[in-house]
């Protein structure tokens, strides 16, 4: 597979903070260099979730969010959500329903990168042969097994060439043997890429695999 | 998003508000007498005095009362006694399917398919002649028009039903009827008692808008009131389009002060209901804390159950009257179906009716289309800046539906008039659309809110831009809601009678107000056709919103319709 050329920004979050109603949920102040994984941990209801979509641009409105976060000099909170290039996995492989395999890849790779209907097509073929999933692009994303949609799910998240990754906890749907099979898949491609991530889990097994620092949210 | 789609809520409010309410003094100053452009220049009682002064203006008046409040009751009641029967069982999947074609129905169409069936020439005086009654010529009855209303109180809650239903069926979920049912079930209640004790009362509580949406409806409805309701005298609401129709001007003034009283009436006809709330709800709490636990046996749970399934087995029952008297050709009484068959009456009629069909269809798509993007753009805006508009939206949204029809159309007319807008389709599309669009919002809210948001978070992480998101994603996901809400837009407009009428002047024809115009008279294949059209219609619209999805699901499971 082609790797894209890495970023090698860091993400850098100076003094972001969340508060609803007054109240503060996270405060958080991080440097993720690129390959590196920074492990958000808490029980669920801390917000831990909230951090992400406030870096995703989701967060809705009723919460307020202060600080800064740099990928090289700018500040991706000015941007808008499709213009700060987070990659993001949730808990549930997410796939488009209304789309075949390939489409739900295709639909993510760039214009910049590929123009022509053809090599997009390519690309997304690649991507699928990457994960040994040769000639599944026609098929119906219903019809994938967990493991298959988490894989298609990380694949189409790289074809957009993500500048971080946003991880929500995407491990703890699938059974043991597949959770450590994609734990490698995604910390693997991520180094591969220079990515800087942030995991959010409620997993210690999850924290010991991605290897890097660990933030503890209390209640 | 695009900062000038925020302004969608707004333009929205103003639709659904400035009708109303300029329609609302434009009907109130007439009825005092004051409207320069039609001569009244002096303030004066004498429009209201000479609408008092009517013959047999009281009885209208307790008729639009007393109809209304009847059929709203019995509506409810079977609308209860059937979701008592079924809730949580295998049977309200089938109810749930039924529900949508019927609601389609137009009003009027429904009206002169249960004239076809109870008339005294009509299906069911056929069934048992000349066997059982021994009639071999139709019986001198007065069973439509009857003096008391009651054949248009059964049409109004055989057509009301279906909408209260939809209501109830939206708002279950939200009370956990399954678990609800375990518990009642432990504590020894069987399925009616319990959903009578455990369900009916919040239940209530979460479709009392829709409730008084009827009940307005019902106690100003003019449509149906003209094929089945008493004539001499007719509900306040006929005789104020009556009096509408006038050539003299003076009688335009009375009919503002018509329409003023209607207003009181519909405004006295929820007073009352809510008495009836205060009184329902104290004696159903006696009823509920008596620590009875079975609501009658199978026995009755069945009769229950025929009784609630009656007023929609009605309206199936005649839009098939309907389609049969259109092809009929020689149907003397006594036979139960026509002894031949014949194509005349549509080839008679075939060019003027889909002339009308056409009309029809306009002025159904083009504010079916305005309000369905009027309706994204605020749920949108809604998704964009988190605030719902909660109580107070949708009290507005409510509110063309609260406040009676005839009264704020008249205004409006009066308006349109002044204007030189009456009579053109496009004033008629305009005036469709406030009508349309709560029901559209209404049918869309829910399944838009549910959307899961992580979708799009996924998509915006993709770069995915705001339009890219909608168009790509969004929108192709929920293509089941968006047809089905604009199915019933189509829905909704081919069935408005009043506004067409109103604010047509008469100079745009539908299918709706030709079958009401023919209702009087007495030639019934040409009526029969009139209304198969009118019928078949929303159906359609109704059939390719659940095939389209359907179709385009065949090949991908997790967009199968629930």
């Amino acid at each position: 597979m082609k790797t894209v050329p890495a970023t090698s920004n860091a993400l850098k979050l100076d003094s972001v903070t969340i508060s609803l109603n007054g109240r503060t949920l996270i405060s958080l102040n991080a440097s993720i260099n690129p390959g590196e994984v920074l492990t958000v941990m808490g029980p669920s209801g801390s917000g831990k979730s909230t951090l992400l979509h406030a870096l995703a641009g989701s967060l809705a409105p009723v919460f307020k969010l202060e600080g800064t976060v740099r990928m090289g000099t700018t500040d991706i909170l000015t941007l808008q959500p499709e213009t700060r290039c987070m990659g993001l996995l949730f808990q549930d492989p997410l796939l488009f329903p209304h789309l075949s395999v390939c489409g739900n890849l295709v639909i993510a790779i760039p214009r910049h990168t590929a123009k022509a209907r053809a090599q997009r097509q390519a690309l997304a073929e690649d991507a699928l042969s990457a994960i040994g999933l040769e000639g599944y692009g026609p098929r119906d994303p219903a019809t994938l097994s967990g493991g298959q949609a988490a894989r298609v799910a990380l694949q189409r998240t790289l074809l957009s060439q993500p500048r971080a990754l946003l991880l929500d906890e995407p491990f703890s749907k699938l059974d043991v043997a597949l959770r450590q099979e994609m734990r490698a898949l995604v910390f693997d491609h991520a180094r591969a890429r220079n990515l800087p991530v942030i995991l959010v889990t409620h997993d210690p097994e999850d924290a010991k695999a991605a290897g890097g620092e660990v933030f503890r949210l209390d209640q | 998003m695009p900062s000038w789609l925020r302004f969608a809520p707004a333009v929205t409010i103003a639709l659904l508000m400035l009708p109303v309410a300029a329609g609302l003094v434009a009907a109130i100053l007439p009825a005092f007498g004051y409207f320069p452009a039609l001569g009244g220049t002096h303030v004066s009682l004498a429009p209201l005095m000479n609408a008092a002064s009517q013959p047999g203006i009281l009885r209208s008046t307790v008729l639009a009362a007393t109809t209304g409040l009847a059929s709203t009751a019995i509506a409810l009641l079977l609308t209860f006694t059937l979701l008592a029967c079924l809730w949580d069982s295998k049977g309200m999947a089938a109810v749930r399917r039924l529900v949508a074609p019927l609601l389609s129905v137009p009003h009027a169409a429904a009206a002169v398919g249960l004239a076809f069936l109870i008339a005294p020439s009509g299906f069911f005086f056929r069934l048992v002649s000349p066997e059982l009654s021994g009639w071999t010529r139709p019986p001198d009855l007065l069973i439509v028009n009857d003096l008391w209303g009651l054949s248009m109180i059964a049409g109004l809650v055989a057509k009301e039903m279906p909408f209260l239903l939809l209501m109830a069926l939206a708002a279950l979920p939200a009370l956990h009827g399954t678990r609800r049912r375990m518990v009642m079930a432990s504590l020894g209640y069987s399925r009616g008692a319990g959903f009578f004790v455990a369900i009916a009362p919040q239940l209530y509580r979460l479709i009392r808008l829709p409730v008084f949406a009827v009940l307005a409806y019902a106690s100003s409805v003019a449509d149906v009131a003209i094929v089945l309701g008493p004539t001499t005298p007719a509900p306040l609401a006929v005789r104020i389009l009556e009096w509408s129709s006038d050539p003299d001007l003076s009688s335009r003034f009375m009919a503002a002060a018509g329409a003023l009283i209607q207003v009181a009436v519909t405004l006295g006809a929820l007073g009352i209901w809510v008495l009836g709330e205060k009184l329902v709800s104290r004696s159903w709490l006696y009823w509920t804390t008596s620590g009875r636990r079975s609501a009658g046996g199978p026995t009755l749970r069945l009769a229950g159950l025929a009784l609630s399934l009656a007023p929609m087995i009605t309206i199936a029952l005649g839009l098939a009257i309907l389609i049969v008297w259109s092809f009929a050709g020689a149907w003397r009484f006594p036979d139960t179906l026509p002894s031949s068959w014949s194509l005349r009456t549509w080839m008679q009629l075939g060019e003027g009716s889909v002339e009308l069909a056409r009309t029809t269809l306009w002025v159904a798509l083009v504010p079916t289309l305005v309000a369905g993007l009027l309706v994204l753009g605020c749920l949108e805006t809604e998704a964009a800046t988190g605030r719902t508009g909660g109580n107070r939206a949708l009290l507005i949204l409510y509110l063309p539906l609260l406040v009676p029809q005839v009264s704020f159309l008249f205004g409006l007319q009066f308006l349109a008039i002044v204007l030189g807008a009456d009579g053109r389709m496009i004033s008629v599309m305009a005036a469709h659309m406030v009508f349309i669009l709560p029901y559209m919002f209404l049918s869309i809210a829910d399944p838009y809110r549910r959307f899961d948001g992580r979708v799009l978070t996924v998509a915006s992480g993709l770069g995915l831009g705001f339009w890219r998101r909608l168009f790509q994603i969004r929108l192709p996901m929920m293509i089941g809601p968006i047809l089905g809400m604009l199915a019933i837009g189509i829905a909704v407009s081919i069935g408005q009678y009043l506004p067409t009428l109103l604010i047509g002047a008469g100079r745009v024809p539908t299918l709706t107000t030709e079958a009401v115009a023919l209702s009087a008279g007495g030639n019934r294949r040409a009526l029969a056709v009139a209304a198969t059209l009118q019928a078949v219609l929303p159906f359609v619209a109704f059939w390719i919103a659940l095939a389209v999805p359907a179709f385009l699901a065949r090949k991908r499971r997790g967009m199968q319709v629930r």
